[in-house]
């Protein structure tokens, strides 16, 4: 005796409609470079069916596969409007000897990754800022650069031993 | 002295290529013009630099601070001035260069002021858990790790035996066994003040059985409480879980440590350093390494930290060798150095001259088995590396690829001629990055929805509404204040204020 087989070996209807499970695979960038708010606002918009999955720059063809995987379907290749994937991770950095103090660049993080004041000299806290971007285009004098973040010279910590230790 | 075998599943007998090192007295390397000390000589955080360029520094005098918990404190290894800050090359597989500091030696070799610890037996173990981070002793066996932070969790863990593993197992390496020979007396002090530090009950000293000389010399300082075990002479014998195994029968479990079962194990030298930095105050400045291979006269040296490679091939009459013949370590755990201009650093056990052997090129995995029978963590190498040439690092991990020591037996049996370690050793890198990034998507999710949520309480309140819930919020936020503030002024004694 045969099965019969379908077509297409995966669940007809609806994708799967968990929020959650689809921002858990976006890379939280926050870059916005999707046409959405975030990578939450995103993934709320393809839990909705509003917006498809080939949206996400920084993810790349990886969280796309992933995507994919999740919802059951074929992966689509990056949607050109959307941009480039960048080289790898990115970090932002703002020259201190140019940063005139204007906060712009603060309100423009996506995640609180700038300190500073007005008439203060701004900091980029590394290990929040995601790369995004975001901050470059506000700042009025051109101070902020998006590199490659600092590589660190072994892995900080090895091993449980370590990780159990007291600060 | 009790023989025993190694009582550890797998592993392999190899050709040893010690004696050609291991017989002529090490001398000192004369003092070179700059010395190169990196930041970072050990597993954990770099140290931070404490002097600035153009300063005098003595020889031993702290020039750099831990940077955390894991980290230890850098010393200068002769005396001089400081002469830059900066990146330089390092001996290390994966990156090229590396901040050190960089002192340019006046050719007095004068000591900072440094002071002994009298009477160590009735020193607080703390106190000498304490000085051994102060003299900045990582361990000298080649992984680094600060003998401080293994004293501590020993201690913590209640561990009752201590090992001083002088059971140099891989090929060509004799530098443990040329400083028993020499400092016996070291080893065997340092092994007590170990003990005392994290109040071990049984102290046991373990060498190779092909090192009857060195044994010889410990005996002569032995007395009852330290014990003298020589181990059969299979790779990787000197393991740190397999040296456990062979001398207790106690088998560290996955993912865990010797501490777990009760053991704290310490290289020869590590011993020998903590001698110093007790006896003398002497912080770790110098280490003997062996130097062999294809030179002229391979041989031991006592090498100040920070003397370049070259320094030591030119006095074991090596010539100028050309870019990628030389391997820092042994021949099956060792890395090949990119730049001869490297320094020793505290983790430089061995330089060995040798080519690197002809690529063969890789076949298919036959599954043949022998992988698995050499493995000794008992790991089944074939199908780790069946999973991670598949992409499924998931898998690799569930089969306790974290448990891989790297030792390399798999690689040297295979006759597919693959590169397991490597795979292994790049398999794990992926892994400890995608954890690091999800770690860090996790903390910019977090960080966006807080921020999304404060701007919309702004935005509420310029547009003079609050929510409803944050009215309850607030009022549940005032009565808890005010029952906070009646409990303060209940508890507090009466007529004070």
């Amino acid at each position: 005796m045969k099965f019969p087989r379908s077509r297409d070996p995966r669940p007809a209807g609806p994708p799967a409609r968990d929020v959650q499970a689809i921002d858990a695979l976006l890379p939280q960038t926050q870059c916005g470079r999707c046409g959405y708010g975030g990578c939450l606002p995103y993934a709320q918009a393809i839990a909705a069916g509003q917006a498809d999955i080939d949206r996400c720059p920084p993810g790349g063809d990886a969280t796309i596969a992933a995507l994919a995987r999740l919802l059951g379907r074929e992966p689509p290749p990056l949607a050109a409007e959307c941009g480039v994937p960048p080289p790898g991770p990115q970090t932002a950095a703002i020259d201190e000897a140019q940063c005139i103090g204007c906060t712009l660049c603060i309100r423009a993080c996506p995640v609180d990754a700038i300190v500073g004041a007005q008439g203060q000299l701004h900091a980029v806290l590394p290990d929040a800022c995601t790369g995004c971007g975001l901050c470059v285009a506000p700042c009025p004098v051109d101070c902020v650069r998006i590199e490659p973040p600092a590589v660190s010279v072994h892995a900080p910590v090895l091993g449980t031993l370590a990780s159990d230790a007291p600060a | 002295m009790k023989r025993i075998e190694a009582a550890f599943a797998g592993g392999l007998t190899l050709p040893t290529h010690k004696s050609v090192s291991s017989e002529e007295t090490a001398p000192q390397v004369p003092l070179p013009e700059r010395l190169f000390l990196p930041l970072q000589q050990h597993i954990g955080l770099p140290a931070e630099p404490l002097v600035e360029v153009g300063e005098r520094v003595r020889k031993g005098q702290p020039i750099a601070q831990p940077g955390g918990y894991v980290s230890l404190p850098l010393h200068a290894s002769t005396s001089g001035r400081v002469a830059d800050i900066g990146d330089y090359p390092v001996p290390h597989q994966d990156i090229r260069s590396a901040p050190c500091i960089v002192i340019e030696a006046d050719g007095e070799d004068r000591w900072h002021d440094i002071q002994p610890t009298p009477a160590f037996e009735e020193v607080e173990p703390m106190r000498l858990q304490h000085l051994i981070r102060e003299c900045g002793i990582a361990g000298l066996g080649g992984a680094g790790f600060p003998t401080h932070v293994k004293v501590r969790e020993g201690v913590e863990n209640a561990v009752d035996t201590l090992i001083i593993n002088g059971v140099e197992c891989e090929p060509y390496i004799t530098c443990d066994d040329r400083l028993i020979r020499e400092k016996a007396h070291y080893v065997v002090a340092g092994t007590r003040m170990i003990a005392h530090a994290v109040q071990a009950r049984r102290s046991i000293i373990a060498v190779e059985e092909d090192m009857p000389e060195a044994a010889a010399a410990l005996e002569r300082h032995l007395s009852d409480d330290v014990e003298l075990v020589s181990v059969q002479t299979r790779y990787p014998a000197g393991g740190e879980k397999q040296l456990v195994q062979t001398l207790t029968g106690k088998e560290v479990p996955s993912g865990g440590l010797a501490i777990h079962v009760g053991v704290i194990v310490h290289n020869v030298a590590t011993a020998a350093a903590v001698y110093r930095a007790v006896t003398r105050g002497e912080p770790m400045v110098s280490r003997y390494v062996t130097v062999t291979g294809d030179v002229r006269r391979p041989r031991n040296l006592q090498v100040l930290l920070g003397t370049p490679v070259a320094d030591c091939l030119r006095l074991c009459e090596g010539r100028d060798y050309e870019q990628g013949r030389i391997v820092v370590g042994g021949p099956m755990m060792g890395s090949r150095l990119h730049d001869n201009r490297v320094p020793v650093t505290k983790t430089v056990n061995c330089i060995l001259v040798r080519d690197a052997p002809k690529p063969e090129p890789e076949q298919p995995c036959i599954r043949c088995g022998r992988c698995m029978e050499a493995c000794p963590v008992q790991l089944m190498p074939q199908e780790l590396h069946r999973l991670i040439r598949h992409g499924d690092l998931d898998g690799a991990r569930a089969l306790h690829l974290f448990d891989c020591i790297e030792c390399g037996c798999c690689a040297y049996v295979c006759p597919s001629y693959i590169p397991l370690v490597r795979d292994y050793r790049l398999a794990k890198a992926e892994i400890a990055e995608r954890e690091r990034r999800r770690e860090g998507a996790d903390r910019a999710r977090a960080r966006f929805v807080a921020r999304e949520r404060r701007l919309r309480r702004e935005r509420n309140r310029e547009l003079g509404e609050l929510p409803s819930a944050s009215q309850q919020e607030k009022a549940a936020y005032v009565q808890e204040a005010v029952a906070r503030a009646r409990r303060h002024r209940n508890e507090r004694p009466p007529g004070n204020g």
